[in-house]
């Protein structure tokens, strides 16, 4: 009946590296905002501005995704196939319509999803391996159906979707903020998102407490790709061209690093929505920034390996201490 | 009662292994506070007492795991001290583990030589050598098993067994067993003993620890009890009875047992007439024989029985957590659908459990999302929770509950364990259960939280909940408890009402129940 709490002391060393780990992402964010403004010609300029935020698009819908998982202690690597498996359906049916043959995009990446769901929720395969399978063999499938093709998507309603905008803001960002809005409502506001923190947090206390964790998780996977058949539809939108053997490939990377450096521990538990918007954003600016200063990609591959050695190692002290 | 003298009068085998005077402590707590422990060749040794009597650190002073603060060891009659672990196995000293600590999916030859693989010219291992001498040191073991196999297809049993011969086959001149048959079926037992007899013809000592008083009674010639750090008997197996070797264990003379309370319960409960939970012949294979219990509304109902007794599988069993192969769970007549969590929720059975950081609380979560986590369905509509009402709840119960937090967004792992533990019973609360069980709800709490804690299962029981408190504080079940079911091996095998409620009571269960006998 003595202490009250063992809390985390103001100005603490631990108390800095949890600021940093929660905040650094919007703090790196706005130095390089401020950096840009003083070296890159133009940046400012509604055209940069619009580029950058259509560029981010894909990977920041499939890093909405991939942060759900995450924040169940798991990983979603087939989310790179799921987008090839889109890509593949969508000029097969788009002569049924544009609505049609995108909700059969959306169809076949929740199978997918049930797919990888099914073996981590009810056979008990680590999520690594489960999706590695989706990782090889959905490309694969995505080869076969489109015949190992690149078509051309010429659909008017697809091509507007990728190329039109309202107000000045392109379709593809408006989805994408659409989805951010939602699936940040669902992890802070639904049974569902209280119950994915809660069985990342610990999937023992969590079945002890009721939940029905193997639902949740299967959930966690059909959303995660059913996010990146959206991701494949829009990426294929703005290319106007189907192409299954590149679209998405390594974007599972891009993702877990945009997830890691907006603060979501790998850990499980959490789940940081807008840091991960954040954190696409940081990596997707650091990559023009140096290009657009003439500065040659494999170095801002390697900036970004800095970034990513950074935010681990914040997480890593925050456990620690 | 006999003291470590007696020993003295046993002129048998020679003394391989001695310890006087082992003295140890971590960070200011006592763990030994200077034991004497003697080991004869060939003779299978019982190493007893409660959780924290300081047996584990006896066996780690022995096998050089932890060095003694004070004392001296001396095997084979000459004074040593084992650096390492490996200095005493390379010395004889062989130590089996509770689980098996071997790698499943190597073979069996490859697992007895691990580590230490015959070798042949340029360094190789040399394979078919080292079957050959697994070949011939299972069969001398009695241990039918092909050393090709691997070793995950095997039982746990025979796992358990290839552990013993890896452990053997080092010229061992004394064998630790820690625990050897929690894993094990009642067959595997048997042919675990039936390798000790041999290891017993070949003048091997054994120190054979175990909760379970059947094996020692049947396996072991010599017994020495710890309890809080210090050797309280050592002496003869046969010299004992059961009802003795308990009481030692426990620190209960048998003649001053009944004494005041000191725990904050009060006097018995009204109790309904008909009951609320009845559960009838729940069984698992290797888990739980046969446990048949009721609680009645305002009731509560203890678990006695030592560790390992099936105590908490039984009350998972209850909730759907425990898996089991037959057995009936009726809540007020109404059957429970077995191993279903969520049906046993619905029914209005709740758990708090016995380990709490793993299987209680989400450490990175809120004092308010950890209480409302099971009542989220119930506090949403169409999937949207809604705030208010979780505040109104969580609010309600921090009170109710006189929870000590910050406030209720601080994180739940920053609170100390009284509180934490309140957080769990207002998780459960939240759901108005019918049935609370409770598995150690006072363990790692301060003594303050603890009386808060007791006292509020009185006031719960007087509400009407059927309540089951399993504790290894013998004090803490006969005070809290109205009724209590005796359980050993698994299987229930007394219930003590009334006057039976006392410690006197629980320990003659423990020691005579049983229907081995």
């Amino acid at each position: 009946m003595s202490e009250v709490t063992a809390g985390i002391r103001p100005g603490s060393r631990a108390h800095l590296v949890g600021l940093a780990r929660d905040y650094g992402v919007y703090v790196a964010l706005g130095l390089l905002v401020v950096v840009n403004l003083a070296i890159t010609p133009n940046f400012l300029s509604v055209d940069n501005l619009r580029t950058q935020a259509v560029q981010v698009v894909p990977v920041l819908v499939v890093a909405l995704g991939m942060a759900l998982v995450i924040g169940t202690k798991g990983v979603d690597l087939s989310v790179g196939s799921v987008m090839a498996l889109a890509t593949a359906m969508l000029p097969m049916y788009l002569g049924y319509g544009p609505v049609v043959a995108v909700v059969i995009c959306l169809a076949v990446g929740a199978a997918a999803g049930l797919l990888n769901g099914s073996l981590v929720a009810f056979i008990g395969v680590q999520p690594i391996v489960a999706t590695l399978a989706l990782l090889v063999g959905g490309r694969g499938l995505a080869l076969v159906i489109s015949g190992g093709q690149l078509r051309e998507v010429r659909n008017p309603e697809i091509r507007e979707l990728g190329a039109g905008s309202a107000f000045g803001v392109p379709y593809t960002v408006l989805v994408a903020v659409v989805l951010v809005v939602l699936v940040s409502l669902l992890v802070s506001r639904t049974t569902f998102g209280r119950q994915l923190v809660a069985v990342g947090g610990n999937p023992r206390a969590a079945e002890f407490a009721g939940l029905p964790v193997k639902r949740v998780l299967l959930g966690v996977y059909v959303l995660c790709a059913v996010l990146a058949a959206i991701a494949g539809v829009l990426a294929t939108a703005r290319l106007t061209a189907s192409d299954p053997s590149r679209l998405g490939e390594l974007i599972e990377l891009s993702a877990i690093t945009a997830v890691v450096v907006g603060g979501t521990p790998l850990s499980g538990g959490r789940v940081r929505v807008l840091g991960t918007v954040a954190g696409a954003v940081l990596m997707q600016l650091i990559t023009a920034t140096l290009i657009k200063n003439d500065v040659p990609a494999s170095v801002a591959q390697m900036a970004q390996a800095l970034i990513i050695v950074a935010a681990v190692l914040v997480q890593r002290e925050r456990n620690a201490s | 009662m006999s003291s470590s003298e007696d020993m003295s009068e046993e002129p048998t085998a020679q003394v391989v292994l001695e310890a006087s005077g082992i003295r140890k402590s971590f960070a200011g707590v006592h763990a030994l506070r200077g034991v004497d422990f003697r080991l004869r060749a060939g003779e299978v040794h019982a190493l007893v007492g409660e959780n924290g009597a300081g047996k584990s650190t006896l066996i780690k002073v022995l096998t050089g795991v932890y060095q003694p603060d004070d004392g001296e060891l001396h095997y084979l009659g000459a004074p040593v001290s084992f650096a390492r672990p490996a200095a005493a196995q390379e010395a004889g000293i062989s130590t089996v583990y509770q689980e098996v600590n071997l790698v499943p999916s190597m073979t069996v030859a490859h697992n007895l030589y691990l580590g230490r693989e015959p070798r042949s010219g340029f360094g190789l291992v040399d394979f078919r050598g080292m079957r050959r001498d697994a070949e011939n040191l299972l069969e001398d073991l009695g241990i039918d098993v092909d050393p090709r196999r691997q070793l995950g297809s095997l039982g746990l049993g025979v796992q358990q067994m290839v552990a013993v011969a890896r452990a053997v086959s080092a010229d061992a001149r004394v064998v630790i067993m820690d625990e050897p048959t929690s894993s094990l079926e009642p067959r595997e037992v048997e042919t675990l003993f039936e390798l000790i007899r041999r290891l017993h013809e070949r003048d091997v000592a054994v120190v054979y620890v175990s909760h379970r008083m059947e094996e020692l009674f049947q396996i072991c010639d010599a017994v020495t009890v710890l309890r809080d750090g210090r050797l309280v008997h050592s002496g003869p197996m046969y010299e004992m009875t059961r009802l003795e070797l308990v009481s030692t264990m426990l620190g209960r003379p048998l003649s001053e047992v009944r004494r005041e309370g000191t725990t904050a319960f009060g006097g018995d409960h009204e109790t309904g007439s008909t009951a609320l939970l009845r559960a009838t012949g729940m069984s698992r294979r290797g888990v739980l024989g046969a446990v048949d219990l009721s609680v009645k509304p305002g009731e509560v109902l203890g678990l006695g029985g030592l560790l390992g007794s099936g105590r908490s599988e039984t009350v998972k069993a209850l909730v759907g957590l425990q898996s089991l192969d037959a057995g009936v769970i009726e809540v007020d007549g109404r059957t429970v659908r077995r191993g279903s969590a969520a049906s046993a929720i619905r029914a209005g059975i709740v758990l708090v459990p016995e380990d709490r950081k793993a299987e209680g609380i989400i450490p990175h979560l809120s004092v308010r999302e950890n209480i409302v986590l099971a009542a989220l369905p119930r506090l949403s509509k169409a999937g949207i929770v809604s705030r208010a009402r979780q505040d109104k709840v969580v609010a309600t119960f921090m009170e109710r509950l006189r929870i000590k937090a910050s406030s209720p967004e601080q994180k739940v792992n920053e609170l100390s364990g009284g509180n934490q533990q309140k957080v769990m019973l207002a998780r459960w609360l939240a759901m108005s259960p019918k049935v609370l069980l409770l598995d150690e709800p006072t363990r790692g709490i301060d003594v303050g939280a603890k009386a808060e804690v007791q006292s509020l299962v009185d006031d719960l029981a007087e509400q009407g909940l059927g309540i089951i408190l399993v504790s290894s504080d013998l004090e803490e079940l006969v005070e809290g408890a109205d009724r209590i079911v005796v359980l050993k091996d698994g299987s229930s095998v007394a219930v003590l009402t009334d006057s039976e409620v006392s410690v006197d009571g629980v320990m003659s269960a423990i020691a005579e129940g049983g229907a081995d006998e």
